[in-house]
């Protein structure tokens, strides 16, 4: 099934955990080191470097783009964030691999937030899907850097759906 | 006394760097085969599937494996017989350092812990090393992503705990680890030495050949017995469920203290990469 990004509320309705999707839209990512840096601005009442309001959050550190080609861009463990998300009821989804936990559940259940699990350690096949790439915020970071992505096709499975399942065993 | 230089360690330990990154081990990828060829379900069947067509990508493409191209632990065993006038650390940090830049690999070293500021090489690397007869040096490296590594555990049991106590303290870390490792993974096992022995042991047994078996006849049979249990877990490739958990589980032993049971597990997902040379 392909799906639009951000993954409209009357398309969450049907998709449930288990179901293999083909993303296509804009994604932001942002690992360990950034989520930490945009709490801090939240809290702050600061400004962000992006509007959260309804994203994408790609869980992720590419190795480097080599000549216009974009790098190795898997999926990192996503419970590490799992402490940032009270913070972020006003997205739309993220990507990342492996279980999280109950408060990640709930999110999906009572705010429409979907987890969603790319398949981890397939960075080389993940960077195909990827057809464009900017930083746009940390660029101090390196690879944990906020970067903007434009992606066709991108496969990931839903892991979390609204419904309160989970793919994992 | 054998003369080794700088450039012969540098150059071996950049080449291994390289192609590790780049290529998964055949025989991983044999085993990721057989195990799509068990699996039943559709989601796990997809997950083995993606994960064998990445590797082809990345072997044609040059594109790293897995993103995480991780901190480089580096094994040494050098023999008495041979001489360097540099310090050999300074060597392997040396080849791991232009490997990185030149490939554009992602740098994944921080120099303090809490600091958190990136050292731009992927350096230093963690290097063991211990001292063998002859006149050769083998050096085996692995980058080695976190994602797994943060899974590990260290138990100490009483030593009164027997295999059972051993196998429940394997099983409940594979259990917590789940899915978060990418399974299907290599379940790397160290019992007995002290404190950090045991989590050494269980390093060295991540980097053992895949195919081999315990020389310990103890440590063989509990090899067998826990792949089939941990296999019986239905956690699967990338949690999803299914029969492929652990492509392999490697225990190393070692003498240990009286009153001592020191049980460690180290994990490493399925772009298990490392290679050996010897110069």
């Amino acid at each position: 099934m392909k799906v639009s990004l951000p993954i409209a509320n009357e398309v969450k309705k049907d998709l449930k955990a288990g179901d293999y999707i083909y993303l296509t839209g804009t994604m932001y990512t942002a690992r360990d080191a950034a989520h930490k840096r945009l709490i801090e601005l939240i809290l702050n009442n600061e400004k962000l470097p992006l509007d959260l309001n309804n994203v994408c959050i790609y869980y992720t550190g590419p190795t480097p783009t080599v000549n216009g080609r974009i790098g190795s861009i898997g999926p990192t463990t996503a419970y590490r964030m799992d402490g940032f998300m009270k913070h972020l009821k006003m997205i739309n989804c993220t990507i990342g691999k492996g279980p999280r936990s109950e408060e990640i559940i709930d999110l999906a259940k009572n705010n429409q937030i979907l987890y969603l699990m790319a398949i981890g350690g397939i960075g080389a096949k993940l960077s195909l899907c990827v057809k464009s790439m900017d930083v746009i915020a940390f660029e101090d970071l390196g690879a944990e850097a906020i970067f903007k992505l434009e992606v066709v096709d991108f496969p990931v499975i839903v892991a979390y759906d609204i419904y309160g399942n989970s793919v994992f065993k | 006394m054998r003369n080794i230089s700088y450039k012969q360690i540098s150059d071996a330990v950049y080449e291994m760097a390289v192609s590790s990154i780049y290529d998964l081990d055949d025989k991983m990828i044999r085993s990721l085969k057989s195990g799509l060829i068990n699996e039943e379900d559709f989601l796990s069947k997809t997950v083995l599937k993606e994960i064998i067509e990445n590797s082809d990508i990345a072997r044609t493409n040059r594109i790293p494996i897995c993103q995480d191209t991780g901190i480089v632990v580096c094994f040494l065993e050098v023999g008495n017989e041979v001489h360097f006038d540099f310090l050999i650390d300074d060597a392997i940090n040396d080849g791991i350092k232009r490997a990185y830049i030149d490939e554009r690999f992602r740098m994944s070293v921080v120099r303090h812990p809490l600091d958190r500021v990136n050292t731009r090489t992927n350096t230093p690397c963690i290097i063991h090393t211990r001292f063998v007869l002859g006149d050769r040096v083998k050096i085996t490296i692995c980058p080695k992503g976190a994602g797994s590594e943060n899974l590990s555990s260290f138990k100490m049991l009483v030593p009164t705990s027997g295999i059972d106590g051993v196998k429940n303290t394997i099983i409940d870390a594979v259990k917590n680890a789940g899915g978060r490792v990418c399974p299907p993974m290599i379940v790397g096992v160290g019992i007995g030495g002290n404190f950090e022995e045991s989590a050494i042991l269980s390093k060295m047994a991540l980097i053992r050949d895949l195919d081999d078996r315990a020389d310990d006849e103890i440590a063989r049979k509990l090899e067998v017995e826990l792949l089939e249990e941990i296999n019986k877990l239905n956690i699967g490739p990338m949690g999803v469920g299914g029969k492929t958990t652990a492509i392999a589980v490697k225990v190393n032993v070692g003498p240990c203290h009286i009153a001592s049971l020191p049980v460690s597990v180290n994990f490493q997902c399925h772009a298990s990469r490392h290679k050996e040379m010897i110069i």
